[in-house]
């Protein structure tokens, strides 16, 4: 029979207290470089969230934004070829007449149910007027209500590419039921 | 006049020790939450905030207690109305007491008085203390029996077997302690830790003298905080304990009474075996350094440092308690009895042995 150390309880508690004893004055060392400048990491890899964002890919399919023109009406000429590629079925679009004679149509609605859409990004392959695109870099969406999940033409219209980072240069847009 | 002062003296010795138990449990929450993100590589609750205020998150044990104040307060049907709301503070209370016989500094002399600094001078406080430690596992008992819960019931079944094995354990192991500085007086036993051996090197310290004593102390000290290695009574996620029934501040009360005993445990381990409001190498005089060098003090700076050090083992003892509660997973309930009974419990005779043994030699040398 062979002496097995591991067996008497102590030294293993022991040797378990010192690594995360080394784990906390390890980290504690960088908090406190961190908190009086010498560092520019701290003891932990967290991001805090709302506050901070980790930089995204420009690649990431983010909430849709529709591209405006010159005047700042869309450029989207209602042609559905978004709605009818759309896997979820989750664009609706109501055309209408554009004023002006050179351009074919206008949409006058333009929703998307974010409650459906499962960001496949086929609406932005089919665009042949490059109107719609998803590289907002905005990721939260969340409403009370399945109504509140439906994102208007206008909403849609006011939004920004995100920045070079991928973090959202326009406002997250807050659902009209989650304002009270 | 001085009946007014000796009132006043009396009231701020017990003030100082309450106020030092009170805000250290409070402040445990948020110690245990941040120890343990740190431990852990994150960065712990700091959410909590007045005006935009975060401060480390040191307003989170403040928005726990509005919490559970607002919380319902629920009692099942079929529990005894009287017990189940009693059991809580009787919990609370033996944790709460149980710090009166702990001396936090030595005798403090201001215009002719002699203030010993501790709430209670007693000639028995390690018994006095004792007993406080051990009536703290009614409220627990009774909180299980009066849920009308099984597993209420079982849980403090548990904690009053868990309970009984470790005070066996620390009472044995205190005994070699008491053998040493021979009396039961906490003042006395700390005075008595201010001697030194080795030319003046090594101060006499309860852990130098009593090693085995002090790991046997310290593992029963912390089966009777009844947190992590032995929380067999409680084990909140899976196996549920006495206070199943318990909501709001009746639950929070439960919690505070681990974190009031964690102190309490802490500040007998500084007393017993880390020398207590000793500071090694300090006189009632000043400091004496073995090789000869001296510095004397006033008497203010004297009891300063002494209460000062005195603040920073317990805190230093908490700091370890904490570490051990999230190193180690739970025993369970029969490997805890077995440590109890066979482990600790004949270790601590043997030290009581061997000790007497000792003292024997030295006294005949």
């Amino acid at each position: 029979m062979t002496l097995d150390l591991r067996r008497f309880y102590l030294l293993e508690v022991f040797s378990g207290l010192a690594l995360t004893a080394a784990h906390f004055f390890r980290n504690m060392g960088r908090h406190v470089a961190f908190a009086v400048g010498a560092s520019r990491t701290g003891g932990a890899v967290t991001i805090q969230y709302p506050e901070e964002r980790r930089p995204y890919s420009p690649r990431l399919r983010s909430l849709h934004r529709l591209v405006r023109r010159e005047d700042g009406s869309p450029r989207c000429v209602a042609c559905m070829m978004c709605e009818t590629v759309c896997p979820a079925h989750c664009i609706y679009i109501i055309a209408d007449e554009h004023p002006n004679p050179e351009i074919e149509k206008v949409p006058r609605r333009f929703d998307i149910d974010l409650g459906k859409c499962v960001f496949c990004g086929y609406c932005v392959e089919a665009c042949p007027e490059d109107a719609i695109r998803m590289d907002t870099g905005i990721l939260e969406f969340s409403s009370y209500s399945r109504g509140g999940m439906i994102y208007s033409k206008e909403m849609l219209l006011s939004l920004e590419a995100a920045g070079a980072d991928g973090r959202p240069r326009s406002p997250i847009p807050v659902p009209a039921d989650r304002k009270a | 006049m001085s009946v007014v002062a000796d009132l006043g003296i009396a009231f701020g010795r017990v003030a100082f020790v309450m106020l030092f138990v009170l805000n250290l449990g409070g402040l445990l929450t948020w110690v245990e939450r941040k120890q343990s993100a740190i431990m852990q590589d994150r960065i712990g609750a700091n959410r909590a905030s007045i005006f935009g205020f975060r401060v480390l998150g040191l307003f989170h044990p403040l928005a726990d207690a509005i919490k559970m104040l607002a919380k319902e307060d629920f009692r099942p049907a079929r529990a005894d109305r009287f017990l189940f709301g009693f059991a809580p503070f009787v919990s609370v209370f033996f944790a709460l007491v149980a710090f009166a016989s702990i001396p936090f500094g030595d005798t403090l002399r201001v215009a002719g008085r002699e203030i010993p600094l501790q709430a209670v001078t007693l000639n028995v406080g390690i018994l006095y203390l004792f007993a406080m430690l051990s009536l703290g596992v009614y409220g627990v008992m009774m909180a299980g029996w009066s849920s009308a819960n099984n597993f209420a019931l079982l849980g403090g079944q548990r904690a009053a077997a868990l309970m009984i094995s470790a005070e066996i354990a620390i009472g044995a192991s205190i005994m070699g302690v008491i053998m040493i500085y021979g009396s039961l007086n906490m003042q006395d036993i700390v005075r008595g830790q201010g001697r030194s051996f080795l030319g003046g090197w090594l101060p006499a310290w309860g852990i130098v003298t009593q090693p085995l004593a002090f790991v046997l102390f310290l593992t029963a000290g912390i089966a009777a905080t009844k947190r992590i290695p032995f929380d067999t009574p409680e084990g909140e996620s899976e196996i549920i304990g006495y206070f199943v029934e318990y909501s709001g501040m009746k639950f929070g009360m439960f919690a505070m009474a681990d974190f009031l005993e964690t102190v309490v445990i802490a500040g007998m381990t500084t007393s017993l075996f880390l020398g207590g409001w000793q500071v090694p190498y300090l006189g009632p005089e000043g400091f004496h350094l073995p090789w000869g060098w001296a510095w004397s003090l006033p008497h203010l700076v004297i009891v300063l440092l002494q209460v000062g050090a005195f603040v920073v083992k317990v805190c230093g003892m908490i700091f370890f308690m904490m570490l051990i509660r999230w190193t180690l997973p739970r025993f369970r309930y029969d490997q805890a009895m077995r440590l109890g009974w066979l482990g600790l419990f004949p270790l601590s005779i043997a030290n009581i042995v061997l000790t007497g043994f000792l003292l024997l030699l030295w006294d005949a040398r």
